[in-house]
């Protein structure tokens, strides 16, 4: 938060605000740029896996709920294992990201601050 | 993944299951009053008496203005894990979802999916970031690197705007659930909650209330897992059979196995997606959760867990939706010449009487009143926080608050807000709010979230952009649905609505999001150029958590 207060009222705001020298140093550690690398990637194939799942889904409800509505096996429709598949993949993901972020992610996290203090 | 981990993880789900979204079935329609039912009051007192019990606990423990908002940093991943779930698994959806299921089948499965498909977009898009950046209210992050005064004034207003609709929804909805389930008079119950509300929340804080809110999401978890483990076991435990034997009883046979007349048309279906979908990434009462914990790692176990929780709770609505249909449909104790005797949200409380009894049936209307009572109180808080932090400290002050006089600020808030929330309550007790938790997942999506995404991931968001941007969002939301036929048609009694669909989320978010693009990038200004400069900063402290608030000791 003290960042925000150097600059709000004093300074002249026609000027760009300098990068501290710890967080410049955090910038250009090989860590950080791979931490960044990975993760953007990472969370943006997880976020479009969730959104082709669940939208994929209201799609079909949508434009063809007689598909969904197919049996496969007596009463049982399509539609039943695919909308509780869809809960099941949610949780999944989650776990999935969770087990990668706070193992990997977290060691280069730390990597790229020890960068700071050097 | 590590073991403690897993092992955690699996007894969470095993544990349990269900939703938020059908709150309006819920809230359809007036509740008949009950005959005294003096065993679930007995539960009820004695749930009353041990949160009574840790407020007064956590009152001793809340000292500073950072135990006040967020129980000083000190929550474990699986107790905010907990308390998340429990802030999202109203009593409104666990009765609602499972009448929705009752009545129309898989219809019901729809709307658990959407309200649960947004915990992993949080994961992904907002949870670490947040915890990295903000302090206590999301207005933190969003006005990181852009104008303080303007900026947080925008987000308080998102913020009491989708706490106000959520609770008003929320007092209606208990008026309405306690006077059928204990026989108290309506304004008695919305007076009761109101005031609990604010004893737990003024003395106890964040900590009280994450503690009211982790006991109820057990107790709620421990009778829906109760009541599916006995509908299967009615069945035999073959899935096959309660689908069959469902099927049979219900009046629209085989129709219930597929999707049926709850999505109207393409447009409104992927719009009410999107609102619950990004709507809950704007929730600034779950937002306020994740300043809980100590640091990034413990929020996403926190998302982690919530999502197996929540997502396990949906599967159990829909069994017990399903076992409502084999067991209570075809049992003329519980159905009169309308239906379900007491309305049709009674679908998972009459289960519960038939698997259970009368013991049984007093312990799941003593959960669903204490279900109300915690999700009212994590709402207060959010909205007073966002008085006393962002309006009071950060704009009325301009960051000069002393501690001592914001606590105050924000206890005054609390009793505020819960005065409000009775006398609105008692307001609105003959309107149809079907439509408030609608709107709250619409602005939350509309203004809140956009602003705050954006502020994290889009260097060219400028202040002028996010106030164009998200006031857009607010009032689009909020105009749309008054125009649209849950307000224009079912409230207000105009014949057709001005504008068609029900959820307005596909065009109020296209209109903010496209109000914050146009206003950042039109804006040549020197505080533009300034705020601009300073992502960097921003983007390496969101990115590291370097720097960020860890728990205070004590």
């Amino acid at each position: 938060m003290t960042t925000q207060n150097q600059t709000r009222d004093g300074s002249d705001p026609s000027n760009e605000v300098a990068v501290a020298p710890e967080i410049r140093r955090i910038l250009e550690s090989p860590a950080f740029a791979e931490l960044r690398a990975k993760r953007r990637r990472f969370s943006a194939i997880l976020t479009v896996m969730m959104l082709v799942i669940y939208y994929g889904f209201i799609v079909a409800i949508a434009f063809a709920p007689g598909w969904l509505a197919t049996p496969i096996d007596g009463v049982i429709t399509l539609g039943i294992p695919l909308g509780l598949g869809v809960i099941v993949s949610a949780i999944a993901l989650t776990g999935v990201y969770v087990s990668r972020a706070n193992g990997e992610f977290d060691r280069l996290t730390a990597t790229a601050i020890r960068s700071a203090q050097s | 993944m590590s073991l403690p981990l897993i092992r955690k993880t699996v007894a969470g789900i095993a544990l349990l299951s269900a939703p938020l979204a059908s709150i309006a079935a819920a809230l359809e329609g007036q509740a008949a009053k009950q005959p005294l039912n003096v065993t679930a009051i007995l539960m009820f007192v004695a749930f009353v008496a041990l949160t009574l019990g840790i407020t007064y606990w956590a009152a001793r423990r809340t000292q500073s203005r950072a135990d006040f908002y967020t129980a000083g940093g000190g929550i474990t991943g699986f107790q905010n894990g907990l308390a998340i779930a429990g802030d999202y698994m109203s009593a409104a959806s666990f009765l609602g979802i499972s009448a929705l299921v009752f009545g129309s089948g898989f219809d019901g499965l729809i709307y658990s999916i959407g309200f649960l498909v947004g915990w992993p977009v949080i994961m992904f898009l907002i949870a670490e970031r947040l915890r990295n950046l903000g302090k206590f209210t999301f207005a933190d992050v969003a006005s990181y690197r852009l104008d303080q005064l303007a900026i947080r004034k925008l987000a308080a207003a998102g913020t009491l705007i989708t706490v106000a609709f959520y609770l008003i929804a929320q007092m209606v909805g208990a008026g309405q659930l306690i006077k059928l389930l204990f026989g108290l008079d309506y304004n008695v119950a919305v007076v009761l909650v109101g005031v609990l509300m604010i004893v737990y929340v003024t003395f106890g804080g964040m900590l009280a209330t994450t503690w009211v809110q982790i006991i109820k999401a057990m107790l709620l978890l421990g009778g829906a897992s109760f009541m599916a483990f006995m509908v299967m076991r009615h069945v035999g435990f073959s899935v096959e059979a309660l689908f069959e034997q469902a099927t049979a009883a219900h009046k629209d046979g085989i129709a219930i196995m597929a999707p049926g007349k709850l999505v109207k048309d393409p447009i409104s279906a992927i719009s009410l997606g999107l609102a619950l979908m990004f709507g809950t990434a704007g929730l600034p009462h779950i937002l306020m959760r994740f300043f809980t914990v100590k640091n990034a790692a413990e929020a996403r176990k926190s998302v982690f867990y919530a999502t197996g929780f929540i997502g396990y709770f949906y599967i159990l609505t829909f069994i017990i939706g399903f076992g409502a249909i084999v067991l209570v449909g075809t049992n003329s104790f519980y159905l009169d010449d309308k239906g379900l005797r007491g309305g049709s949200n009674m679908a998972a409380i009459h289960l519960a009487h038939a698997v259970g009894g009368d013991v049984f049936l007093g312990f799941i209307s003593a959960v669903a009143f204490a279900t109300i009572l915690a999700v009212v109180a994590g709402l207060t808080l959010s909205g007073a926080t966002a008085v006393s932090n962002d309006l009071y400290a950060h704009v009325f002050k301009r960051g000069k608050a002393n501690e001592k006089d914001e606590i105050r600020v924000s206890k005054y808030a609390t009793v505020a807000l819960g005065i409000l929330a009775i006398v609105l309550g008692i307001v609105f007790e003959k309107q149809n709010v079907a439509f408030m938790v609608g709107l709250a997942f619409a602005i939350a999506a509309s203004a809140n979230f956009p602003i705050l995404l954006l502020s994290m991931v889009w260097r060219g968001l400028t202040t002028r952009g996010a106030l164009i941007g998200g006031s857009l969002g607010l009032v689009s939301a909020v105009s749309l649905t008054v125009l649209g036929p849950a307000v224009w048609v079912k409230v207000l009694g105009h014949a057709t609505p001005i504008f068609p669909y029900d959820a307005p989320a596909i065009f109020s978010m296209t209109l903010a999001f496209v109000g914050c693009w146009l206003g950042s990038v039109t804006d040549n200004s020197a505080r533009a150029r300034v705020e601009k400069s300073r992502y960097i900063e921003q983007l390496v402290r969101a990115e590291t958590g370097y720097g960020a608030t860890g728990a205070s000791s004590h």
